[in-house]
């Protein structure tokens, strides 16, 4: 666990400092906290699921300097210093909800909303992804690398693989996700 | 006026999507604890000891509860809630003791620190046809008669023109809803309240009071938000008995979840079920005889049946008749309710059974489907309350392209791959139960409906809220709705597929008074407004003249890559009849949800009983495999109009369970199409198809290119 104004120093906890949504928060940290447990339990963002504790299931996305990660296998001490930005800070500053939010909802793109929250950051990490040129499985081989990837429905689902969902709303997170690709939205990370 | 048949979005939506949705592990209470299970590690036997002291040394742990030392529970009706009661170890993964602490990792690090003794016993956990204790249970589950014999099966299938004798196998399956089992406990001196990961809170409070000693009005038990159950949350699971022992026990409020490793053998699966069905056929097709014998396993403290022959009780006209059950109990963690439990197994076996009878007819499946359209329920004689089988199936066909479908297997490739075509049919029965719902109208204009509904993603609230505002004759906008609390008007559980039918009725009972009383009103309302109440105990649950089921076709399109074995589903499309369809948006995405649940549970979807350790090695998310995205096609979802006087006051049948019924067999079906092998065991994985392709001698494409 990791208290703002618990002990200091021993040899089971160190002084971390994460930004997290914009705001610093410098804790003491368990040294076997992982950054789920941090957002989740010292922070009181739950926003970030824990489906299965052991990267499997992706309901813990959140993305950590700008790129998404499995925040139930990072070991919070090791990401001093780090950006954090989980589903309750998409938005911003903005006033409404992050256009990917807004998409699920228009789409219908979650039932029992659990991997919701991990769907939504791993997909605005798939579109910085795919803006950036980083190919996936699904990429043609021969594309010119370096140039953004455009992402039709194989490569979103290929891309977002790691975040399962037991209600089943593939279909509509894919739609959800394409709505927001192309339209120029530059993806708040 | 009509919100009812409207597309709403989901009114819990915008927390869903933001973080917001509060599930049940998410109360940071002050003080609270963390307490983890330790489960057994042998497959039968009793505790004999238990250390504890290496585990309490640790920094933060704060508790540790054993089974000779834990609080002293009332029996509950269920068995597997007996946790922590007595030595006896009835299976691997029961929970012999809890270590509560101040933190997860504690808790984790405190479980992992204490020793169990076991005095073991050798087991027995392997299934098998005709394995000496298999019993035909009377009843199953309290529901269905175990056995069931029209006419002369025997006979009739013996001197049939065309016969089909085979066996199919549908493996464990596991629920693994995403968020795990979770419960937070909090006692506040004789006041008790239990945030819980549930389909049906109203059950967990009766449970506790029992178990506690309690009266129920000191209990609340709340399911605000729910991250799926597919059944295993239907019933009160360890963990709310586990949190609210250790939270009574510290007098701090104490979180259990359930890690993922856990749940397999501890809140309950899908029984594995071993089939064999007998068909016998005249030559233009018509069944003259019908057999389903099922055998399954249940556990040593609990009889629960997965009755997987029932659906042919239902489905086709065939004279003769005889569906049997046998049960095995067995030294294996208790089986329970997994989506359609029955019907998704047993429709697998039928249907695919019915593939193999058209094939041996040289018939189209759908027509020898339409040829066996029974005129009234077969089992009962009931006539049904409506049956629209055939237009599912001719509405199906036409959508898919069914026509010109190559009449023979191995047909047509593309490239490596081998494709084909399926078909299945699909039912699931009507079920309702008795449900309490108020509604209130308040001064300013608004309308407050509360009933204990549980939400557990299906869209229950906002299709509350539309039954509500049509029967007050208002804008959806102006009716709030409550749901997920035992405070509120008592309700089933949601399963079965009768939450809305069950919630429904209760709420739009209550609105109708309260429209009533509003219209008689003259003034302006009373502060707190007017409330009515209403219960529908003995009109929801009489007996119904009727047979009442939901039916649906499934058709689907596989490719089988003829080098790997492996199976992709390149289309998916159901069609039901389930009354009347009340949100098209959230009942699509039921319908295509189970779909997918169906997918799994044909290709990908398999756990196992480990002869030596009695557990299952498939016991999480990268052993067990629930389909990912690129798994999973574009999947299509329609309906046919469909009114049934015969229902509820809002004519739906239910809708959460009957996409998973008949899709492994449409899956199954195309797979034979596509490559001509027939594979009777679940899943179609890679290595069973490889050797069911090279066991024809010709694994590939006859010539390559599209064909």
């Amino acid at each position: 666990m990791g208290t703002e104004h618990g002990p200091r120093s021993s040899p089971h906890r160190s002084d971390t400092t994460l930004r997290v949504n914009g705001k610093p928060h410098t804790l003491s940290v368990d040294h076997r906290r992982v950054l789920l447990d941090l957002l989740r339990e010292d922070l009181d963002l739950t926003g970030a699921k824990k489906g299965c504790d052991h990267g499997q299931c992706g309901a813990c996305t959140v993305l950590v300097d700008g790129r998404r990660v499995n925040s139930c296998l990072l070991l919070a001490v090791t990401l001093d210093g780090c950006d954090v930005t989980t589903v309750e800070g998409l938005s911003g500053d903005g006033e409404g909800p992050h256009p990917l939010q807004r998409a699920f909802l228009e789409r219908d793109a979650f039932q029992c909303g659990y991997c919701t929250p991990g769907q939504i950051c791993s997909a605005v990490g798939v579109l910085a992804e795919a803006e950036a040129g980083h190919p996936s499985h699904v990429t043609d081989p021969s594309a010119p690398s370096g140039r953004p990837v455009p992402l039709d429905r194989d490569e979103i689902r290929e891309r977002l693989s790691g975040n399962l969902c037991r209600c089943g709303a593939y279909p509509r997170i894919v739609d959800a996700v394409e709505d927001v690709n192309g339209t120029g939205h530059n993806p708040r990370t | 006026m009509t919100a009812l048949g409207a597309p709403a979005e989901r009114l819990e939506g915008p927390e869903k999507v933001t973080g917001a949705a509060r599930y049940a592990a998410e109360h940071p209470l002050a003080g609270r604890l963390f307490a983890r299970p330790v489960p057994a590690t042998v497959a039968r036997g009793r505790v004999t000891g238990v250390d504890v002291s290496a585990a309490l040394a640790l920094p933060g742990v704060v508790a540790v509860l054993m089974p000779d030392d834990a609080p002293r529970l009332a029996e509950p009706g269920d068995p597997t809630l007996t946790v922590l009661q007595n030595p006896d170890v009835p299976h691997r993964g029961w929970f012999v003791a809890l270590v509560v602490a101040d933190s997860p990792e504690a808790a984790r690090a405190g479980a992992d620190a204490v020793h169990v003794e076991y005095a073991e016993e050798s087991h027995d956990v392997t299934l098998r046809a005709g394995h000496p204790r298999a019993y035909v249970p009377e009843e199953l589950n309290g529901t269905y008669p175990g056995e069931r014999r029209q006419g002369d099966a025997e006979g009739a299938f013996a001197a049939a023109a065309v016969r089909v004798d085979v066996g199919y196998r549908v493996p464990p399956l596991h629920n693994h809803p995403m968020e795990p089992h979770a419960s937070t406990a909090h006692w506040d001196g004789e006041r008790l309240t239990v945030h819980t990961s549930s389909q049906g809170t109203t059950a967990v409070r009766t449970t506790l009071a029992r178990m506690f000693g309690l009266a129920e009005e000191r209990i609340t038990v709340v399911a605000e938000h729910v991250g799926g159950g597919f059944g295993s949350k239907g019933t009160p699971r360890p963990d709310v008995v586990l949190a609210t022992m250790a939270s009574w026990h510290t007098g701090r409020p104490v979180t259990v979840v359930l890690p993922r490793r856990m749940m397999p053998t501890s809140v309950g699966h899908r029984a594995p079920t071993l089939h064999r069905l007998r068909l016998g056929a005249d030559r233009d097709g018509r069944l003259t005889s019908l057999t389903h014998d099922v055998t399954t396993h249940t556990s040593r403290i609990k009889e629960f049946v997965e009755y997987a022959a029932v659906p042919a009780r239902v489905m086709y006209a065939a004279p003769n008749q005889h569906t049997v059950h046998r049960v095995v109990r067995l030294d294996v963690p208790t089986p329970s309710w997994m989506r359609a439990p029955g019907e998704a197994p047993g429709m697998y076996a039928l249907e695919s059974a019915m593939d193999e009878l058209a094939d041996a007819l040289g018939m189209d499946p759908v027509e020898v489907r339409i040829r066996n359209e029974p005129d009234a329920e077969p089992d009962s004689g009931k006539p049904f309350s409506s049956r629209h089988l055939v237009e599912c199936l001719r509405e199906g066909a036409r959508r898919f392209g069914w026509e010109g479908r190559a009449p023979v297997p191995r047909a047509r490739a593309d490239g490596p791959w081998l494709l084909g075509t399926g078909v299945a049919a699909a039912t699931y029965p009507v079920q309702v139960y008795p449900s309490a719902a108020a509604a209130q109208a308040l001064p300013d204009g608004s309308f407050l409906v509360e009933v204990n509904a549980a939400d557990i993603g299906t869209g229950a609230r906002t299709v509350l809220a539309q039954i509500a505002a049509d029967a007050l004759d208002v804008p959806l906008e102006r009716v709030r709705i409550r749901v997920g609390s035992s405070d509120l008007p008592a309700a089933p559980l949601a399963g079965g597929s009768s939450g809305t039918a069950s919630w429904g009725w209760a709420v739009h009972e209550a609105c109708g008074r309260l429209a009533a009383r509003l219209a008689a009103h003259r003034g302006p309302l009373p502060e707190q407004g007017l409330r009515e109440r209403a219960d529908t105990e003995g009109t929801a649950d009489a007996e119904s003249a009727f047979a009442r089921h939901a039916f649906g076709a499934h058709f689907a399109k596989v490719a089988v890559d003829s080098v790997t074995g492996e199976v992709r589903v390149r289309r998916l499309l159901g069609v039901y009849a389930a009354g009347r369809v009340l949100n098209p948006r959230t009942a699509r995405s039921q319908f295509v949800g189970a779909m997918t649940m169906g997918l799994g549970m044909a290709l990908t979807e398999g756990s196992t009983m480990d002869a030596a350790f009695g557990d299952f090695p498939e016991a999480d998310l990268a052993g067990y495999h629930v389909p990912a995205h690129a798994d999973v096609p574009d999947i299509e979802a329609h309906w046919i109009d469909e009114h049934d006087p015969h229902l509820n006051p809002v004519g739906g049948k239910g809708i959460g369970e009957i996409g998973i019924v008949g899709t492994a067999a449409a899956v199954g079906n195309a797979v034979h199409h596509a490559t001509g092998v027939r594979l009777r065991e679940l899943p179609l994985t890679p290595d069973r198809v490889l050797t069911g392709l090279l066991e024809t001698g010709r694994p590939g494409p006859d010539r390559p290119g599209p064909g």
